[in-house]
């Protein structure tokens, strides 16, 4: 039989029951390959639930370091016999399929293109462990064990991994240890060792680190300053917050005192959530929310507060597959339209898009630099796919010369002085008012806040020309917000294109290598990778040097495209969406595909003009 | 919304207080409410117990929501900063406001629609998270600026201007207060200065959860016969278990009460509330003893009044999360941002 080949490049897929312990075990696998050098990009596809129900862990090793998923399965590890006939689909010809042999099974539940390994796990657990709960959580490290003898895994990497894990924990330490070589033991004197595929020593991780975008985040909203946190627990979001509670623990407390300079609220609903942290900004502290779409909706009145009172505050919002509960546990692109112009009237918010963790360090620190700057929300669009799963990224980086940019607010000193207060008086062009911190100044400086209209004082007035006044000036204010927020990024081709590609977020890691793998085709792609709303100049240019521009996105109706044509005023005849929602993530196969087929269908001869 | 402007001069020999400030120094805009709306006598109690208080009025910040009581804040302590949030959320707004700064006083006006319909579960979360705050529903059983609607308040069986009478039960704000946690809970009558003004300065001087509801006759749209808030009929139902003295520590203690007549309620920061019962064997430190009299007293169609619960002991949110004594707004990127030595242990760590 035909067997698959390959070495540091294949995907191995884990299916499991949830709540089987099987996490920690399959995340050991993949840090043991990354120990050797080798880039892996774990997935996990997990249900919404606790226990019982399938669960999966895609771990794709790919030396050039490609992250995105690939598609296909090279070998499926199946511990789940609910999901047995589907995964056995999902095999690539000449793959591998693991089982579990205790039981055996007939032929006809096997495929005849697929290598099959058979290891009586439940049999060598209940001969070795007394404890039902031993025998469950054992039966993970013991299919470990056997997989770093199929696949050539070096069993110290992963010792070492448990010396770090169970440090001072000396009976744990030894009782995995003791697992991992029975299985090994095993599959070296039971099984063909090695497979087809195989991991070989390299050195291509460099001093990358392994995270998840929901840890990144977080992180990234502790050195950006935030102080205060109310948030509200949904998947995919709920991580944050509580990855921000643990920064926090370790990064924020005050070691001289003991005290917290955080406040982090579990709000009732996320309605609180954004009004404690829309009072915090208020009053001029740091402070965020983390949540999901149908925490969006929730919020949107209170966005509308913020955005037209003008009081900085950042939403970082892990999306999800939408519309109402939608996939919770599933990954979209789908609340771009609904972040942008969140609330009722006429209002446009400022979003950003982290391609990966280090991004979502990044991005989100810089968002409260923002949101003071312009006084307003702004918005840190992740997903689930890079929010939920660790990737392999750059480090995170913190010059140590940057300090906060508070944005514009009047000290008592410039009040003292006589300054002219006006709360929403454009006094530099910019669309940006100064504020002032309640309690600033005895006499001056105070003023009412509310989401009713006002003239420049913040006096109370539905007069028309003010009213009109006051939304010009955000306009102006949006304007300067283009010059603040990260600029789109360039991936140009290395031979003429004619062809250019626009992209976001998560899609990032399947684009490029589609990108190589279309220019390997010969179809050449100039791709522009847009970063922030409002969209910069730089994306009309773009747009303007290709006849047409792809727009891959991970939602059903072409939410970005529909922006782009809106407020940058591109000619939608030239824009081609590419759209995968499925809740899944896009991978490069699907984007060589699609922009092949349209590649092939554009490729005639423009008529020249008859003159 | 103000057309008239205040005339900002005063007159000379207007009295000051310990900071030097006048009791005009604390009033707002002039009111646009109805000409006899209880609310207006609220806001001049509030005026009244922070310049009694000697707070310096850019000291405290005042929060709301939507609606007629929502409005007043803007007609009290003009020199406050002042936010008029969405309806019903005034609580979460002012909850964060609060973490930003504890140094500050935090009012919340709140009005029944507010507080007991829309916001009912705002109203909720914060009272059982004990914020420091005085959080006052000027409570008229009705909803004004939509013309007469009835409100979660309103009891069963009053009614409305049209004679419609009402159907539901009403909610009873100060009994949830009371299970919810509040360390300071009262009610008190907008027509009743002299109850009222104690009662607010009492509040403010506590820390930790206060929560005040006046009784505010609406004038255009429920102070008809058949209303149980109208001001004829919480005259006389209106029954007061104490008169409160509010002292602070310092001052000497110069009234003279009979022997039995006094409670002595010492509060946190020295300061001692002082109440004159009225109601024999009313213990307003009792919480248990405390909801039963309520409710008994509501069954026999009273309108109990007072300072109805002190806890000597409250705490508030800020002790319960640990917070640094500063202020966290005035953190800067010094205290705040652990800098890039953590970060590479913390890179180091994902490896």
């Amino acid at each position: 039989m035909k067997r698959v080949e390959a070495v540091n490049d294949f995907v191995v897929k884990f299916a499991n029951v949830n709540g089987s312990g099987s996490a920690s075990a399959n995340e050991l696998f993949a840090r043991s390959i990354l120990r050797m050098g080798v880039p892996v990009s774990p997935r996990n596809i997990f249900p919404s639930n606790i226990q019982g129900l399938p669960t999966w862990y895609e771990v794709r090793v790919n030396e050039t370091g490609y992250q995105g998923r690939r598609g296909g399965v090279d070998l499926m590890v199946a511990m789940n016999p609910q999901t047995w006939d589907n995964d056995l689909k999902e095999i690539e010809p000449g793959g591998y399929v693991f089982y579990d042999s205790s039981k055996p099974l007939p032929k006809s539940r096997f495929r005849e293109d697929v290598n099959v390994i058979g290891m009586p796990l439940t049999e060598i657990c209940n001969a070795t462990y007394s404890d039902p709960r031993q025998r469950q959580l054992f039966k993970n490290i013991i299919y470990v064990g056997a997989l770093s003898a199929l696949l050539e895994i070096d069993p110290a990497e992963i010792e070492k991994l448990f010396s770090e894990l169970y440090k001072g924990k000396e009976a744990l330490l030894q009782s995995n240890v003791k697992a991992l070589r029975l299985g090994r033991d095993y599959a070296t004197q039971n099984l063909a060792c090695p497979l087809g595929i195989r991991v070989k020593r390299s050195n291509n991780v460099g001093n990358k680190i392994f995270v998840d975008g929901n840890t990144a985040a977080a992180l990234g909203a502790v050195y950006g300053g935030a102080s205060i946190c109310a948030w509200y627990p949904i998947t995919p979001s709920s991580s944050l917050a509580e990855a921000f509670i643990k920064h926090c623990q370790k990064l924020r407390v005050d070691p001289a005192t003991g005290k917290n300079k955080f406040a982090i609220i579990q709000g009732e609903d996320e309605l609180a959530s954004i009004g404690i942290a829309i009072g915090a900004g208020w009053n001029g502290a740091r402070s965020f929310t983390a949540t999901s779409g149908p925490g969006i909706s929730l919020m949107t009145e209170f966005i509308g507060l913020a955005h037209f009172a003008e009081i900085p505050v950042v939403l970082i919002d892990v999306q999800r597959g939408g519309p109402s509960t939608g996939m919770p546990t599933r990954t979209q692109q789908s609340d771009v339209l609904c972040c942008a112009y969140a609330s009722h009237g006429d209002t446009k918010h400022v979003l950003l898009f982290p391609e990966d963790p280090t991004e979502c360090f990044e991005f989100t620190a810089q968002a409260f630099d923002l949101a003071e700057r312009l006084q307003t929300p702004v918005f840190v669009m992740t997903d689930l796919d890079i929010g939920m799963n660790t990737r392999l990224c750059e480090p995170f980086e913190w010059n140590d010369t940057r300090e906060y940019d508070r944005g514009k607010v009047m000290s008592f000193d410039d009040l003292e002085s006589g300054k002219d207060f006006g709360r929403y008086l454009d006094v530099d062009g910019d669309g940006i008012a100064f504020r002032t911190y309640p309690g600033t100044h005895p006499e001056r400086g105070a003023y009412f806040t509310r989401g009713t209209t006002k003239d420049r004082y913040a006096r109370y007035s539905e007069a028309g020309p003010d009213y009109v006044d006051n939304m010009q000036r955000l306009l102006r204010k949006f304007e300067t917000a283009k010059t603040l927020i990260p600029k789109p990024l360039l991936y140009p081709a290395e031979k003429p294109a004619r062809f250019g590609a626009i992209f976001y977020g998560s899609t990032s890691p399947s684009m490029v290598e589609a990108l190589h793998v279309l220019a390997e085709r010969g179809i050449h792609v100039n791709a522009l990778r847009v970063r922030g709303f409002p969209f910069q100049e730089e994306i009309n240019d773009f747009v303007a040097s290709h006849p047409w521009v792809f727009v891959i996105e991970q939602n059903r109706d072409a939410q970005l495209k529909t922006m782009l044509v809106n407020e940058a005023k591109l000619n939608p005849s030239r824009l081609l969406s590419i759209l995968h929602y499925d809740g899944t993530p896009i991978t490069a196969r699907y984007i060589v595909d699609q922009i092949a087929q349209h590649a092939a269908a554009r490729t005639v001869v423009p008529l020249k003009r008859v003159s | 919304m103000t057309y008239l402007a205040k005339p900002k001069l005063h007159h000379p020999t207007l009295a000051k207080n310990a900071v030097g400030y006048t009791r005009r120094d604390y009033e707002g805009k002039i009111s646009t409410l109805c000409a006899g709306c209880g609310h207006d006598s609220i806001s001049a109690a509030i005026v009244q117990a922070c310049w009694e208080l000697d707070i310096e009025p850019h000291r405290v910040a005042k929060l709301s929501g939507i609606g007629c009581s929502s409005k007043t804040p803007d007609y009290f302590l003009g020199n406050s900063h002042g936010f008029n949030s969405v309806h019903g959320r005034m609580p979460s707004v002012l909850t964060g406001a609060n973490l930003a700064n504890r140094d500050l006083l935090y009012m919340g006006v709140s009005g029944d629609g507010d507080s007991a319909s829309i916001g009912i579960g705002q109203f909720v979360h914060a009272i059982r998270r004990g914020v420091n705050m005085v959080y006052i529903v000027e409570n008229n059983g009705v909803y004004g600026l939509t013309k007469g609607q009835f409100s979660a308040t309103a009891d069963k069986g009053s009614k409305s201007k049209r004679g419609i009478a009402n159907m539901d039960e009403p909610l009873d704000l100060i009994g949830m207060a009371m299970l919810l946690g509040a360390t300071y809970v009262g009610r008190s009558f907008s027509g009743d200065k002299r109850q009222l003004v104690p009662l607010v300065k009492g509040a403010i001087e506590h820390r930790g959860a206060a929560f005040i509801d006046v009784i505010s006759p609406c004038v255009a749209f429920n102070n008809h016969a058949g209303s149980t808030k109208s001001y004829e009929y919480v005259r006389q139902h209106n029954e007061a278990v104490n008169r409160l003295d509010f002292i602070e520590s310092r001052e000497e203690i110069t009234a003279e009460y009979a022997p039995g007549e006094v409670v002595e309620v010492p509060q946190h920061d020295g300061a001692i509330v002082r109440l004159r019962k009225l109601a024999a064997d009313y213990d307003p430190t009792d919480r248990i003893k405390v909801m039963n009299y309520l409710q008994q007293r509501a069954a026999a169609g009273e309108v109990v009044t007072g300072l109805l619960y002190i806890d000597p002991k409250a705490e508030d949110l800020h002790h319960h999360l640990n917070t640094v004594e500063a202020p966290l707004n005035q953190l800067g990127t010094r205290e705040l941002c652990p800098g890039s030595v953590a970060l590479e242990r913390i890179n180091a760590s994902l490896r």
